[in-house]
């Protein structure tokens, strides 16, 4: 049952061959026996996601049933959900009950989605490995000595270990797609303002996507069916026709112009990684694409503007957990000076507490011109070389990370040398752009993964290159060895 | 570049967190490593370029001005740490 894609679930729904509540109890039971080995979950809601399925069995039988009724997911631990703790990994908001629910929470329900439980991430997003969460580190099913990527990873490690068929996940800087890359799973980061962010508690607000993490591009598709959508109450939202991500998957991939940054393609990229995607790369060409060389000579400003410009909007952002309405609030303050630092240092942890710091150093009195003004004016930089590249080509390839996953602690006490691992996804999220990673083969049973960036709102493009990709090939239907 | 202690210990007030004392010098040497990666911005010159403030360099949404949330004061502080008729309660700031 934990290896039928959404498509083959939905069917099995529809033709009533098992019931949503016992495709529920199914998962719920493998969460149960195997998380304690993962750690994906932060909440596990067996009987909210029951009465879900219950009522998605009725929809079901009365017929007004839509392709995603009855099916379980699960839910990044940063979309506010309802009564529910909402924790974004941190102790600060360790006993934040959400009052209301985010908008993609919305338009699962409406779907007739259940919702399994809340995945584990690194604390207010901000992290590549998933150990800066307050509820300690996930491990990734393929290698349980290794981390899942972040800050989605307990998405990933969930979706990676067959503990849901899919979930949900947020992307500021590759916290979708870096993930994805090392659990050997698809996913995708929508064009900024596709999804709806109300409710999504909020890092870098100029950067911050929701998206879906999922087996294939046909899964990611139904999700992203779902999830995006113009939404009022998220003042950045587009104004975009409601789209069905699944109508050209299967169109052909002849005439497609790839380009290939010969940035992406440099020193940093480890050769077996390159070696794989080469592989990708002529399977791509046999399939009818064309391959171009292209040049996207900003990039190794990426990082650099990226420490600048997510900081920034996090120092600002974050300046709402003061310890008074909501979230951690320290024991006999001296005064309210003290509530407020106290609270803070004692509610973050140390990443989050570095990136508040850098950015109200960046956004202070005497430095905002040298640098959040000077980093979006590189900003503008990078986006202008995409536009540029689009002119040439349709869709560009690369690198999802220079390596696959790396060791629980190697990188923990190193910012710098974690931040790098961000290299080839930041971009995406400086521009705006919609990627997607997808699984592309493995380096000593670690999974890589492809990327694929589009223009702007070009999501069905890129789930059509992805779809007809997995259908020549198999490494979207690999499983970590023990999970089956 | 190095950052001073106090400049720091500054940093660290205007963000209001109090810092740990035996965590300082390693605060000190990762915020310092950081803007050393962010100095990389000056390899190039930006004079005359507009700032991307949006990434698709749409402007604010506008709507009518009127009413369209309804006032759930009660149910939001539910949640609050410390209230009392529907007030927040804090440490004395005027004596």
């Amino acid at each position: 049952m934990h290896n039928k894609t959404l498509s083959e679930l939905s069917q099995a729904l529809h033709l009533r061959e098992f019931s949503s509540v016992e495709l529920t109890h199914y998962f719920l039971d493998r969460i149960k026996r195997l998380d304690t080995h993962f750690n994906s979950f932060i909440t596990i809601t067996p009987d909210i996601a029951l009465a879900q399925a219950l009522a998605a069995d009725e929809r079901l039988q009365s017929g007004d049933a839509t392709p995603l009724t009855g099916i379980p997911m699960a839910h990044k631990d940063i979309f506010c959900t309802q009564g529910i703790k909402t924790s974004c990994g941190s102790k600060m908001l360790d006993n934040f009950i959400a009052p209301y629910n985010a908008t993609v929470v919305e338009n699962c329900l409406a779907a007739g989605m259940v919702m399994l439980g809340k995945t584990n991430m690194d604390e207010f997003a901000m992290g590549s490995s998933n150990e800066t969460s307050y509820y300690g580190p996930v491990k990734n099913p393929w290698d349980t000595k290794t981390v899942p990527g972040g800050s989605s990873g307990g998405s990933a490690a969930a979706v990676a270990a067959r503990l849901t068929p899919i979930a949900t996940g947020t992307d500021t800087g590759g916290s979708i797609r870096q993930p994805a890359a090392f659990c050997g799973l698809t996913g995708l980061k929508p064009t900024y303002g596709l999804v709806s962010r109300y409710g999504m508690i909020a890092f870098a607000s100029s950067l911050d996507q929701g998206g879906p993490i999922g087996h294939s591009a046909e899964d990611v598709a139904l999700l992203l069916n779902a999830m995006a959508g113009f939404d009022s109450r998220d003042s950045t939202s587009l104004n975009h026709p409601k789209e069905d991500y699944t109508t050209h998957l299967n169109n052909s991939l002849a005439g497609l112009k790839i380009g290939l940054p010969k940035e992406y393609f440099s020193e940093g990229l480890y050769p077996e990684v390159n070696k794989v995607l080469d592989a990708a790369r002529d399977q791509l060409e046999e399939v009818g694409a064309t391959l171009h060389e292209i040049h996207l000579p900003h990039t190794h400003l990426a990082v650099p503007i990226y420490y600048i410009i997510a900081p920034a909007e996090c120092s600002s952002n974050l300046s709402r957990y003061d310890g008074v309405r909501f979230g951690h609030r320290c024991d006999n303050p001296q005064d309210l000076i003290d509530l407020y630092k106290r609270s803070r240092a004692e509610g973050f942890g140390a990443e989050v507490k570095r990136r508040i710091m850098i950015g109200t150093y960046a956004l202070s009195a005497g430095y905002y011109d040298a640098y959040y003004l000077k980093a979006q004016k590189i900003r503008r930089l990078i986006r202008d070389d995409f536009v540029a590249a689009f002119k040439q080509v349709d869709v560009i390839l690369g690198p999802t990370t220079p390596t696959t996953a790396f060791k629980i602690g190697e990188k923990v006490n190193d910012p710098i040398t974690m931040y790098l691992s961000d290299i080839y996804t930041i971009s995406g999220n400086l521009a705006g752009l919609p990627a997607i990673s997808i699984p592309a083969g493995f380096v000593n049973q670690r999974p890589v993964g492809l990327q694929l960036i589009g223009n702007y709102l070009n999501e069905a493009r890129l789930l059509n290159i992805a779809h007809q990709y997995q259908r020549c090939t198999d490494w979207h239907r690999q499983s970590p060895p023990g999970v089956g | 570049m190095s950052l001073p202690k106090k400049e720091v210990e500054k940093i660290a007030h205007l963000a209001r967190i109090s810092l740990n004392e035996p965590d300082i010098s390693l605060d000190t040497r990762h915020l310092s490593d950081i803007l050393n990666l962010v100095e990389q911005m000056n390899s190039i010159d930006t004079t005359g370029i507009t700032p991307l403030a949006h990434p698709l360099d749409t402007v604010a949404r506008l709507r009518p001005d009127i009413v369209s949330e309804t006032n759930q004061r009660d149910h939001f502080q539910s949640i609050a740490p410390q209230i009392e008729a529907g007030l927040y309660l804090v440490p004395k700031v005027i004596e």
